[in-house]
């Protein structure tokens, strides 16, 4: 006695949010049966075992059967073969391209390749994402990252339309494929401590206003490459610390502002001049591809770690960086102001998102 | 006369890639219709190209207007080699053609391809120029409305019901045509597709032209069916109800339930002649003459009577023959009721030798049933060959005694068999070949051939619908063979007329002139056929016979309209004191005036004015039974032998939990018996109710056969406790409270009815029981089930084993749940399919009564399960269809609809409103034809049994009444036994017009049509179309018709492990098929499919091969509908069961 054949189909399709969940998440039919009893459907509504495993099996065909569709989403609403409420269409997308910060923690900055695919199965492991789940987000960053890539406009936007998203998850795209596209490093050990969120935070950052689209906003890949001209000009910015008279000047400034207004000051005049260094050799480097690619590491290694063994506070850091950014408009021989504004204006707020535990 | 079809390919999107190299198509497409074919340019490396075409213009005969489909064909073209095939959309032009659907097709196709699927969608835009035709010997219809919704059509109103029209058209199946073996799957499919389009295009052209010659300007509960013989060919067949009707202006009430006026005056048509009180027999001297002459058959040794061997003390012998059957019915001191099985066998019509008594045998038997009072003459003594046949059948004697008991009155008063022994089986042989009938064709029976008043609609106007019968059924097993001339279908059609005859004369036997609620199925399996028809035996009110008046008032009510609408449906529709069957009949609960049956059985909807307390539930009976292998007239037999035997369990069953959950009524009763190679499967479905107008039902009680066995009284005493609980906690959960009857009633208009119904009971109790008992408490009427052996224990438990609903759903299988009434407008339509193989070879039949009832138990907890977010919510038109596609494999396709309703104000019906504005609707007046009166005259006062439930082709044979069968005295309710007329007459076609009644010109005058965009044309979103195999979309009102949609299509592939397994590729194949529907309604500019159906579901599979096909066939009527505004008059629109008169109020 097998069943051979059990299929149901509605008019509407039938979709349930918490076996599409499931299913999201790579269980088996056979795991997700048990995770679902366990939940106690059955028990409000009388159901058995069998029932259970049947509209399971039901659910998983078709959300398999969307699945297609959901990779292009603009599709899904003018396909013919599934009748979706608008709504529901929407929870589906917005569901398929959820991802978890876990894994997408993992893949960041790395090459969304075939051989970051193959690897799938240690970060799988690591993260304790099934590798259906892994392989379905890294496809989903890897469908994103092709789709953007060749269209004009601002990022954000162009993910938006093409893949129906909401606003929020969006800007994690964003943020993904940017970090893909540069290669920022995010996986050493100094860094484990960021979380995607922080790193998306500086990712929308950067495509604010270190981008191309930053100033001109119908240039291919506008968002996704830094601008170059941009990056040329931050050499410009090593004066700072090169002309010792400005480096003291500098200093002087900002010990005038912060004193007394912290307890950090003593460790902050003593540390002024390695940290401008630190902050300003980030920025004459990169025009390298390289050390675009370390910018985050570089952060932490030259500027947030000896903030943080000398016991800076999130406030102490803030004053800082902020005296430090408004005295260098005070300097008159200091003739790089806007490029001045426009790097301190991310490291800034960059800063102040990474610097946590 | 010509018409111009216009046809302009606008855009295709979504298309699949067709080079590899490039990723992308070079698509171009082709439109055929007929033998003209017209291209696109090729529109180069897009998938979603824009060809902007020029109207393609065929110019053809409306005659292939009907028949032929557009075929619109994709293709990728290839320079250097033959081009590729994308897909395929087949248009239905029909509904183009009728001036009152559609105006233009234009829309979103999917390319469908029979063996990847939808592969994209097209844009299609499609016109049709359209000249009237006035020649009187066209061979079109063009015009001629068609709806599958079983009722008069909202926004419509009947003028004239005409009656029954049918055809069929037969072909050779290209599947298994030569050429079949050289050319490719698609194409094979392809090749069946179009042709099955093609054959339904003709059908009902062809039934169209007789509605058109019969004076009517629509066919409503228009049924289409596809009969897949293999080998011997393709039938398709059609019934249904051909209707005058007119359209009713937007403004007002689209109510087409129309209410009869009362005061309708008599015709002046003589045929109308029936005096005004409808119960008076009126037709008496009609039928005597009628009846008398000596017909055709006469000659033929068809039947006879052998007087039974076994009879009791005081037998009554009843004779009956073929050709005195219908002089039998005549008399009223007529007391037995002869009744008549399905003939078993016409073994190869096509060589009558072999139709002789010996093959024969199994299928012929009669039962007739007497009361000892009313003695007959007996008739001349049996043929020979009759004596043998009796001889033979002996051997099943005691099945036989129980078939008769199921066949002669279920009633609880069948124990009086004890006294009268009156039970006389009589064989009858059947013996006419279709040679004779088809001599019998053309011997001028054409007299009557106008004949068959049958009804496929399933709810009516209010005061239609005077008696309801019972259920009249009538199957026959057939050998296929192949059909040597496709444009003389004679074998088939003399097959259902053969049928048809049965059913007209089984409901002749219940004093009925007409059958409402009317179907026809098959069940092929290899060579072997199963034809099945139903329907419900009806006494329809004389005055819609006529032309009416519109004059108002509601004075004549008395002589109008004698019985209240709430209840006068379940009145008998013959004399109780010519009662044949001991059946137990009490006056009637509601109004106290006229007799009841205990139980009523029906095929149709609850009238929506029927009086019903607490609500109903989906009641189903289940039944495997093994066969051996066997080939030809070896397995005809044996499953002739089988058939009888599972009706009466089947409907034991059904009486066994109808009383259990204290119903005493059956609605929508569908009966399947589905062949396959080794074995039989039964279900019966229906909604079980509780008619207030019907007396209480008794309680169930177990008996065992050993008294003295201790373990086992206590045995039998759980189980009755058991049984009682279950009867307490359904009453509960249905809210069945019956009022209770109060003295008052003694005083009522009829004498003392209470002395009356103990003289009856007298008849129908053993003599130790008490009769005084009061009858409105039904408790002694219990029905004893025996346990006397493994099986009947079995069968107890089967019983209790139904699981009932879960709390917040109800369940049944008409279109609305009696006693819900105020639906939301949440709808849920869907289809499940399940098939479940059997690993276990040596099953028993209990064994696979268990699998099958759980397979269907099983999958309705599925839905349960499932549709748990509509909660509260009912599943309506649950339709279940059962197949045995292969050898180890039970197959249950299931289609049906969820709705949500308010759950506060489930029992109240919005009843006054409904009265008074049914009264007000003169107009909606409903007249009937001549057509029916010769029929109606030769019934009207008939004695004939009571009946609920009436099986079908049993055979019973001859034997002795005096065997013992207390134990199924009491079980006996309201069963009978029909008397099987003699009155074969064969010809082609049924139809018969007369023109004296005609009214309206049966084509739409004005041809003229606009392009009318009432639908956007935006690219972006997808119309909404909503599905339900009901008549209506509760919360909505339907607009507008726009045509009929009939879709046949087939999938096959030779990945089946690719596509996800069985399950994977069904249930795409489902999901594009509710696709190409929503399609094509949106094209036409519909938003809703109303009486949606699966006809058919068809699935094979080679898991070896890896290869699997599919044939689905749909159909239902595409419709605009608008939301119900809230100060907008509602009643008439919402249907059946939900805004009429209540029970109490409605006798008007």
């Amino acid at each position: 006695m097998a069943v051979e054949l059990d299929v149901f189909v509605g008019n509407t399709t039938i979709m349930d949010e918490e076996v599409y969940q499931l299913w999201l998440d790579g269980y088996t039919v056979n795991d997700a049966v048990k995770v679902r009893m366990e939940g106690g459907v059955m028990e409000e509504c009388e159901a058995s075992a069998d029932v259970l495993l049947s509209d399971t099996m039901d659910q998983y065909r078709t959300f398999q059967m969307c699945e297609r569709l959901l990779h292009s989403p603009a599709k899904l609403a003018n396909q013919l073969l599934f009748q979706i409420p608008p709504n529901r269409q929407a929870i589906l997308i917005e569901r398929y391209y959820a991802f978890d910060d876990a894994f997408v923690r993992e893949v960041l900055g790395k090459k969304l390749s075939k051989g970051t695919k193959k690897d799938l199965d240690d970060i799988g492991a690591k993260t304790g994402v099934t590798l259906k789940s892994c392989r379905r987000q890294f496809d989903n960053f890897k469908r994103v990252f092709k789709v953007v890539e060749e269209l004009k406009g601002p990022l954000v936007e162009n993910i938006r339309q093409h893949f129906l998203l909401s606003d929020k998850l969006a800007r994690d795209y964003a943020a993904i494929v940017f970090f893909a596209n540069n290669r920022f490093e995010t996986g050493k050990r100094k860094l484990q401590y960021l979380t995607f969120q922080d790193f998306a935070f500086c990712a929308g950052q950067l495509i604010n206003n270190w981008t191309v689209g930053a100033v001109d906003n119908m240039v291919e890949d506008m968002d996704v490459d830094l601008d170059k001209e941009f990056l040329q000009e931050l050499k410009e910015l090593k004066i700072l610390i090169t002309d010792k008279d400005l480096l003291d000047q500098h200093k002087s400034l900002v010990c005038t502002a912060l004193r007394g207004k912290t307890k950090a000051f003593n460790e902050m005049e003593a540390n002024f001049k390695n940290l401008s260094r630190g902050l300003i050799n980030i920025a004459a480097k990169l025009t390298n591809t390289k050390d675009v690619r370390d910018f985050f590491i570089d952060l932490v290694e030259k500027f947030i770690e000896p903030c943080r063994s000398d016991r800076w506070t999130a406030a102490d850091m803030k004053l800082y960086l902020t005296h430090y950014t408004n005295s260098a408009h005070i300097l008159d021989t200091f003739k790089h102001q806007v490029v001045w504004d426009r790097y301190m204006g991310v490291i800034k707020s960059c800063i102040f998102k990474m610097y946590h535990d | 006369m010509p018409g111009k079809l216009k046809a302009r390919i606008v855009a295709g999107r979504h298309l699949p890639v067709m080079d590899r190299a490039s990723d992308l198509t070079d698509a171009f497409v082709e439109v055929k219709f007929g033998n003209t074919t017209f291209k696109t340019d090729v529109c180069p490396k897009s998938l979603n190209p824009q060809w902007n075409s020029e109207w393609f213009k065929f110019e053809v005969d409306d005659e292939d207007l009907q028949d032929e489909p557009l075929q619109v064909t994709v293709l990728d073209h290839d320079t250097y080699s033959a081009n590729d095939a994308i897909g395929k959309v087949y248009i239905d032009i029909d509904p183009l053609l009728c001036s009152e659907a559609a105006s233009v097709i234009s829309g979103w196709f999917p390319i469908y391809d029979t063996i990847h699927g939808i592969r994209g969608e097209i844009n299609v835009l499609v016109k049709v120029e359209l000249f009237n035709d006035l020649n009187r010997f066209r061979q079109s219809s063009c015009g001629v409305k068609f709806f599958c919704t079983t009722s008069i059509p909202r926004c419509y109103r009947a003028a004239m019901v005409h009656g029954f029209v049918e055809e069929l058209v037969v072909n050779e199946d290209p599947e298994y045509q030569w050429i079949d073996r050289i050319r490719t799957p698609r194409a094979s499919n392809e090749a069946r597709q179009r042709l099955i389009s093609l054959m339904s295009g003709e059908l009902q052209r062809k039934i169209g032209l007789k509605v058109l010659e019969m004076g009517g300007n629509a066919v409503v509960g228009y049924l289409q069916c596809f009969d897949l013989e293999g080998e011997s060919g393709l039938v398709v067949r059609a019934i249904g109800t051909a209707c005058t009707l007119d359209k009713l202006s937007s403004g007002s009430a689209p109510n087409t339930n129309t209410h009869m006026h009362p005061n309708t005056a008599p015709a002046s048509n003589a045929c109308n002649s029936p005096s005004k009180d409808g119960k008076e027999p009126v037709f008496g001297e009609d039928l005597l003459s009628s009846s008398g002459p000596p017909t055709p058959f006469r000659a033929l040794p068809t039947s006879s009577s052998s007087p039974p061997p076994f009879s009791p003390s005081k037998p009554c012998s009843r004779q009956s023959s073929s050709s005195d059957t219908d002089l039998s019915l005549t008399p009223k001191t007529e007391k037995a009721q002869p009744v008549r099985r399905r003939p078993g066998i016409f073994l190869c019509p096509s060589s009558p030798t072999l139709s002789t008594d010996t093959l024969s045998l199994p299928g012929s038997g009669s039962v007739g049933c007497g009361h000892g009072s009313a003695p007959r003459a007996t008739t001349p003594p049996p043929l020979s060959s009759i004596r043998s046949d009796s001889a033979l059948l002996r051997k099943s004697v005691s099945f036989t005694e129980d078939l008769l008991l199921a066949a002669s009155g279920m009633g609880s008063g069948g124990s009086a068999g004890k006294e009268a022994g009156p039970l006389k089986t009589l064989l009858r042989q059947q013996t006419q070949t279709a040679l004779e009938q088809r001599g019998a064709s053309s011997s001028g029976l054409l007299l009557n051939a106008r004949e068959f008043p049958f009804f496929t609609l399933t709810s009516f106007p209010p005061g239609f619908l005077v008696h309801v019968g019972g259920v009249v059924s009538a199957r026959s097993v057939k050998l296929l063979d192949r059909i040597h001339n496709p444009d003389e279908p004679e074998t088939r059609d003399a097959w259902w007329e053969e049928i048809r005859q049965e059913i007209k004369s089984h409901a002749k036997a219940l004093g009925c002139h007409a059958v409402v609620g009317y179907s026809e199925s098959t069940s092929i399996c290899e060579e072997v056929c199963i034809l099945s028809a139903s329907g419900t035996a009806a006494i329809l009110n004389p005055r819609y016979m006529r032309e009416g008046c519109l004059d108002m008032g509601i004075t004549d009510h008395r002589f109008e309209e004698p019985s209240p609408p709430s209840c006068g449906f379940c009145h008998i529709p013959y004399d109780e004191l010519n009662m044949p069957f001991p059946a137990q009949l009490t006056y009637c609960y509601h109004c106290r005036r006229q007799k009841v049956p205990d139980v009523l059985f029906t095929t149709i909807d609850l009238p929506p004015e029927a009086a019903v307390t607490g609500k109903g539930c989906l009641i189903q009976a289940r039944l495997c039974r093994l066969k051996k292998k066997a080939q030809g007239e070896v397995n005809a037999t044996a499953i002739s032998n089988l058939l009888p035997f599972m009706e009466y369990e089947l409907h034991t069953q059904l009486m066994n939990k109808l009383k259990l959950r204290s119903m005493n009524a059956l609605f929508g009763l569908h009966i399947q018996i589905s062949v396959g190679e080794n074995m039989l499967l039964g279900l019966a479905s229906a909604t079980g109710v509780y008619l207030t107008a019907l007396p209480a039902p008794g309680g169930i009680q177990i008996a065992g056969k050993t008294p003295g066995d201790l373990s086992n009284e206590q045995h039998i005493l759980t189980i009755q406790k058991r049984i009682n609980d279950t009867i307490a906690k359904n009453k509960e959960l249905y809210q069945i409270n019956p009022p209770e009857l109060t003295e008052e009633v003694v005083g009522s208009p009829i004498p003392d009815p209470r002395q009356r119904s103990r003289l009856f009971r007298s008849h129908s109790e053993s003599s130790d029981e008490v009769s005084e008992l009061d009858l409105s408490h039904g408790k002694k009427d219990a029905f004893v089930l025996e346990i006397d052996d493994t099986d009947a224990v079995e069968d107890i438990h089967s019983l209790l084993t139904d699981a009932p609903t879960p709390t917040g759903f109800y369940s049944c299988n008409t279109e609305v749940m009696p006693g819900i009434y105020n639906w939301t407008s949440g709808v849920q339509m869907f289809t499940s399919v399940r098939v479940l193989r059997l690993s276990n070879a040596n099953l028993t039949n209990q064994g696979l009564n268990k699998i099958f009832t759980d397979l269907c138990e099983n999958l309705l907890k599925s839905f349960y399960f499932k549709l748990r977010s509509m909660i509260p919510c009912c599943l309506c038109r649950l339709n279940f269809t059962v197949a045995v596609p292969e050898e180890e494999l039970i197959q249950v396709a299931v289609t049906a609809v969820a709705m949500t309703f308010d759950k506060d104000q489930t029992q109240e019906k919005p009843a006054e409103k409904a009265i008074t504005k049914g009264c007000s609707e003169t107009e909606d007046q409903l007249q009937f034809p001549l057509e029916l009166c010769a029929d109606a005259s030769s019934a009207n006062n008939q004695p004939s049994s009571k009946i609920s439930g009436v099986p079908e082709t049993t055979n019973v044979s001859s034997r002795a009444a005096s065997v013992d069968y207390g134990s199924f005295a009491d079980r006996c309710s309201t069963w009978l036994e029909l008397l099987r007329l003699k009155a074969h007459t064969i010809r082609r076609g049924s139809v018969k017009t007369i023109s004296s009644l005609d009214r309206s010109s049966p084509l739409p005058e004005g041809r003229s049509r606009s392009l009318r965009s009432n639908r956007s044309f935006a690219g972006g979103s997808v119309t909404v179309v909503k599905m339900t195999p009901l008549s209506f979309l509760p919360g909505t009102r339907i607009i507008k018709y726009l045509g009929i949609i009939n879709m046949f299509f087939i999938r096959e592939t030779s990945s089946l492990r690719e596509e996800g397994g069985v399950s994977g590729f069904l249930h795409s194949f489902i999901a594009e098929v509710f696709a190409m529907v929503r399609a094509h309604v949106a094209a036409l500019g519909g938003n809703a499919v109303v009486s949606y159906s699966m006809k058919e579901c068809v699935f094979m599979e080679n898991p070896n091969k890896n290869q699997a096909q599919c044939l689905i066939n749909v159909s239902g009527d595409a419709v605009i509908c608008v939301r119900e505004t809230d100060q907008e008059p509602i009643p008439s629109m919402t249907n059946i069961g939900q805004t009429c008169t209540s029970g109490t109020d409605g006798a008007t």
